[in-house]
């Protein structure tokens, strides 16, 4: 299931109300010619709630986290944080539930620290 | 017992809507002490306030309660019934029952109570009004205007017309302000200088203007109508009365090395300087940090070829002080420093200028004598890029999160022309909005479009990047045609956001008026008293209050004016009797009161009290200044002893509110 916008709003901590369209985000992008949808446009389809759309595009992989958008945008907008948002919530849909509570006794070995565990829990989301 | 009389008004049906008047009277009249209780739809009518009148002298009233709209609005207009009747004014209260009650109440039955609470909190206090009769105190027929921009050129000729001396106070070694670096202005484009420069030579030839330059103001006491304010003159090593401007030591100093502020640091200029031609007052000044004469004492050649002898390398700096009635800040803007943007390579390249900068690079009295030439390799550019917006409108902890508001007009005007002289030159402006309110303004901007040819792109550039070969890349957004533009640049041109002169901050502490986060100073009321500071007796001109193009500048110039004429055309000010008192028997000399006053009316003065015993106590007491006392009331909080008290409210008045509220 793909994410709300509320969701990705949660996980990035961004507020995409506060864009005023100046485009400085795209205009810095090193990695704007790979891209189908630009750091601005980002911004501007999660406010209009088309995350179905950002999710299947390649773009959200080519994103260099270069944080060139971040540094510079004279809102404070952030949108690379929006752009890993997004796709964090797809790496955590693929496989689905892989581990349930179920699994641990089975898996339980003294030797994995019991971190790994808990990190496996925050990767696949229900 | 005082005799009381409540009038309850309608307003209309903006009261009587939401809150039953009769009922509210009817309440209030059965109160002890209350003599007569009526409501009235329009109190504030000419019948309305018959009614109080004859209520007053047939009744024989002591007290009258309006339970009405916001004291803001109808006290002044109740007052004055009252004085009428010979009733002291300060004998009326009001009771706000409608912006504190039927316009935020939608439930008539609550809204109803709460009227007829608000009226007996206003009884209580009432009961215990004191007669009052506000002091006066005479004016200085003479205003002080600090900062010799237009803003305080302009308000200077205007107060100096209505026959009031002025002084001007000017930090620079000349009045002009920034409007004497720019080079055409818009709408219009008429020369900056050729429009600024017959006032700047009005202001020195006006007998009842005196230009202080190279001064700034270092102290401010006392109160409207009666300020006392010491200027210090700074030395400019030049005497003034001496020097004719010649201008001869200027060529002759062979300190040639020093950065020449008026062109903001495009070319230099010697150590001794007139800013510009047009200088007024066109008297010469050293530059004590460049100075070989005054840092080592070798040199001396301005003295020699000085035929005045203005010379004086021993001058000090001296300090003057004046009376003034009215003071009128006018210390106006500067650009911001683009040292935290550095995407956009200002301080990489000398390519990268601001928009104040090309004002010097095209205006034929600046380093280029006009013709556009790239600072860095003195070559024709052929492509010039503007950004918009550089450090305005950003909420990014870098710039300032208000619209610069004069940016894109001057950008329009630029890049017109250049358009107009280059032809061969591509212009690209590349902008988040273009907003251009005003008179025959997006006119000026279409034609730039229109009729020159001017790019205009929405978008913001990302990244400018100087390359080896000199020229610059600038990397922006095409937001209509969704694409990342790359564009080869010689010169790029930034419009710098516009903060307060940094002088304002320091000058609003000795003036105690107050300033917003931003630094511009606070008007009164944003809508209707805007050339005003809340502190009475400060006036506001010019972008020191927020920014402003020259036309507004110029119209908010009259306006302080007309308002500091207004105030000395009056013999006397009648001041407000509502004003703290200490009780020095109570007075334990603690100073909280003195720290906390906004205003600087408290001082502390030691007195003599009788001991025990006949003998003689000395003790320090607080001591209000009546007249510059506003009457806030925050000493009568921070009092650790209860020694301060407000007439009109006092503390007890306060308490027979709150009482009545919560019996």
């Amino acid at each position: 299931m793909i994410p709300s916008k509320e969701e990705i709003l949660r996980i990035s901590g961004v507020n995409t109300r506060k864009c005023m369209k100046c485009g400085k985000c795209s205009g810095t992008c090193p990695s704007y010619e790979e891209m189908e949808y630009h750091p601005h446009q980002f911004v501007d389809m999660v406010e209009k709630g088309e995350i179905e759309r950002l999710a299947a595009s390649p773009s959200i992989y080519r994103c260099l986290s270069c944080f060139a958008c971040v540094e510079r945008c004279p809102r404070g907008v952030e949108p690379a944080k929006l752009i890993e948002a997004v796709r964090l919530a797809v790496i955590r849909e693929q496989g689905k539930d892989r581990l349930t509570p179920d699994d641990i006794s089975a898996l339980a070995d003294p030797d994995l620290p019991q971190q790994a565990v808990v990190t496996a829990f925050r990767k696949y989301r229900k | 017992m005082q005799k009381i009389g409540v009038f309850v008004c309608h307003c209309g049906t903006n009261i009587a809507g939401t809150v039953d008047v009769a009922a509210v009277a009817e309440a209030l009249g059965k109160l002890p002490g209350v003599a007569v209780a009526a409501d009235y739809p329009y109190m504030c009518s000419e019948s309305g306030q018959k009614m109080i009148r004859d209520a007053i002298r047939e009744k024989e009233l002591g007290g009258v309660v309006i339970c009405s709209c916001s004291p803001r609005m109808h006290e002044a207009t109740f007052r004055k019934a009252a004085a009428a009747e010979g009733l002291n004014p300060y004998l009326v209260e009001i009771a706000n029952i409608r912006e504190q009650d039927s316009w935020i109440h939608r439930d008539r039955a609550e809204a109803t109570e709460k009227a007829i609470v608000l009226g007996k909190a206003a009884i209580e206090k009432v009961k215990r009004n004191a007669p009052l009769t506000a002091g006066e105190s005479p004016v200085v027929k003479r205003a002080l205007v600090i900062g010799g921009g237009i803003a305080g050129i302009q308000t200077a000729l205007d107060i100096a017309e209505a026959g009031f001396p002025v002084d001007i106070v000017e930090k620079e070694p000349t009045i002009g302000g920034k409007m004497a670096q720019l080079d055409k202005t818009f709408p219009t484009l008429d020369c900056a200088a050729c429009i600024l420069t017959p006032k700047m030579v009005e202001c020195a030839q006006n007998e009842k203007i005196r230009i202080f330059s190279y001064s700034e103001v270092s102290k401010v006491s006392g109160f409207v109508g009666n300020f006392r304010v010491t200027i210090r003159r700074k030395a400019r090593y030049v005497d003034e009365t001496k020097c004719t401007g010649c201008g001869e030591c200027t060529e002759k100093c062979p300190q040639k090395k020093v950065p020449n502020s008026f062109n903001l640091g495009l070319d230099n200029r010697r150590a001794i300087y007139i800013p510009f031609a047009q200088a007024v007052p066109k008297v010469a000044t050293i530059d004590a940090d460049w100075c070989n004469m005054l840092k080592n004492g070798k040199c001396g050649v301005c003295a020699k070829v000085c035929g005045a002898g203005a010379i004086d390398y021993k001058q000090k700096d001296t300090f003057i002080e004046e009376e003034y009635g009215a003071i009128v800040a006018a210390t106006g803007f500067r650009p911001i420093s683009l040292s935290r943007y550095e995407e956009y390579a200002y301080g990489l390249s000398r390519d990268v200028v601001t928009s104040l900068e090309l004002e010097r690079l095209m205006n034929a009295a600046g380093p280029t004598g006009g013709t556009l030439l790239r600072p860095s390799d003195g070559k024709h550019p052929h492509t010039v890029v503007f950004v918009q917006c550089v450090g305005s409108r950003c909420e990014d902890g870098k710039g300032k999160s208000y619209c610069s508001k004069i940016c894109c007009m001057y950008t329009a005007k630029h890049a017109m022309l250049i358009r107009e002289k280059y032809p061969d030159t591509e212009v690209y402006v590349f902008t988040i909005d273009v907003r251009t309110p005003g008179k025959n303004f997006d006119e000026f901007y279409r034609r730039a479009v229109e009729e020159y040819g001017v790019h205009y792109i929405k978008g913001m550039v990302g990244k400018v990047l100087p390359e080896p070969d000199g020229s610059l890349t600038v990397r922006a957004s095409d937001l209509i045609a969704n694409e990342q533009l790359k564009l080869s640049a010689d010169l790029v041109v930034l419009a710098a956001a516009v903060e307060p002169d940094p002088s304002a901050r320091p000058l609003a502490t000795l003036l105690t008026a107050s300033m917003d986060t931003n630094d511009f100073f606070t008007e009164a009321h944003p809508k209707l008293r805007p050339v005003e500071s809340p502190t009475a007796g400060v006036f506001l001109s010019g972008a020191c209050q927020g920014p402003k193009d020259i036309p507004e500048t110029v119209a908010q110039a009259g306006a302080a004016a007309a308002k500091v004429i207004g105030l000395l055309a009056k013999d006397k000010l009648v001041g407000n009797p509502c004003v703290a008192h200490s009780d020095e028997m109570l007075c334990n000399g603690c100073s909280s009161c003195e720290k906390v006053c906004p205003y600087g009316a408290i001082h502390y003065e030691e007195k003599e009290f009788r001991g025990p015993n006949r003998t003689v106590l000395k003790r320090r007491v607080a001591a209000v200044n009546a007249a510059v006392c506003q009457g806030c009331g925050a000493c009568t909080v921070a009092c650790p002893s209860g020694a301060m008290d407000l007439h009109g409210f006092s503390n007890s008045q306060i308490m027979a509110e709150v009482d009545a509220i919560c019996r």
